[in-house]
């Protein structure tokens, strides 16, 4: 075994240990938002460093898993808003545990609470 | 949409080819010379004709200073990612689930479009944090644990290690 081999073999057990963190944050967290924290982030480093592991291992292949790397960086968070923004709008409030329910939800300025429509 | 001058054309032209010829130089992996020319017209080509829609920076990014603070950005964001990663590593594996979540807001101090979406992404990458909109200047941010619901504490806890160099590169 060469040092690359071990070099990439390290990095993609690494990101397949936060792979399996986040598919596990999305099985126990309560409602979407928590659940998309989770997602996101585990996804971003363990997607990123699986797809390290692979340059490693075959080393024709860095400089487009590198523009991989940047892409996945760029587009993750941007999926991510754009799924809480959307379920924000469809009235899928956050779950909020504190007391203080009024102050802790600051984006309901913007998107007044309704009350949900009842289906006849 | 706005009209543009020649000189902000020109340099929106130059730092888009050269953007597009790096990822060209990245994705073929050789140097030979028919790669290069073939590369450097298409590039060319393609940021003459969207001109209009690559908006992200002006000729002045080419400018050293601004380029060590990009990579001084690039070595604080991997830090908070990392971070961010452990993070959730640690309030999934607990059994009680420490989470108190909550959406709290702050405003930015940066102006143009690109810097503030910068600003949302690496928020969504740091630990315990979720950009949900951004209206105008306020950004609207769920947080996990919530510490404090006051925009100024939250911008100091949230953004303002990202924001204080941001500010240096737009």
């Amino acid at each position: 075994m060469s040092i690359m081999e071990i070099i990439g073999g390290t990095f993609i057990i690494i990101g397949s240990i936060f792979l399996f963190l986040g598919a596990l944050g999305i099985f126990r967290m309560p409602d979407i938002y928590n659940r998309l924290q989770a997602g996101t982030k585990a996804t971003t480093l363990g997607g990123m460093s699986l797809i390290l592991g692979v340059g490693f291992l075959e080393p024709s292949w860095m400089m487009k898993m590198i523009i991989i790397i940047i892409f996945i960086a760029y587009s993750n968070p941007i999926s991510s808003h754009a799924l809480a923004r959307a379920m924000y709008k469809r009235k899928r409030y956050p779950l909020i545990l504190s007391e203080d329910k009024e102050n802790m939800d600051a984006y309901s300025e913007v998107n007044p609470h309704e009350k949900e429509e009842v289906k006849s | 949409m706005p009209t543009l001058t020649f000189s902000e054309k020109l340099s929106r032209f130059i730092v888009n080819s050269v953007f597009m010829m790096l990822v060209w130089i990245a994705f073929t992996s050789s140097f030979a010379t028919h790669e290069l020319i073939v590369g450097a017209l298409t590039s060319m080509i393609i940021s003459y004709l969207s001109i209009r829609l690559f908006t992200c920076c002006t000729i002045s990014i080419f400018n050293p200073v601004k380029i060590f603070y990009m990579i001084w950005y690039l070595f604080v964001f991997l830090w908070a990612l990392i971070n961010s990663n452990l993070d959730v590593a640690r309030r999934v594996l607990t059994p009680s689930l420490p989470i108190n979540p909550g959406i709290v807001k702050f405003k930015t101090k940066l102006t143009t479009n690109y810097s503030k979406m910068v600003l949302a992404n690496s928020i969504t990458l740091t630990p315990g944090t979720l950009t949900i909109d951004i209206v105008d200047d306020t950004f609207y941010i769920h947080w996990i644990d919530v510490k404090t619901t006051d925009p100024e504490k939250a911008f100091t806890d949230i953004a303002e290690q990202f924001e204080k160099i941001l500010l240096k590169i737009f």
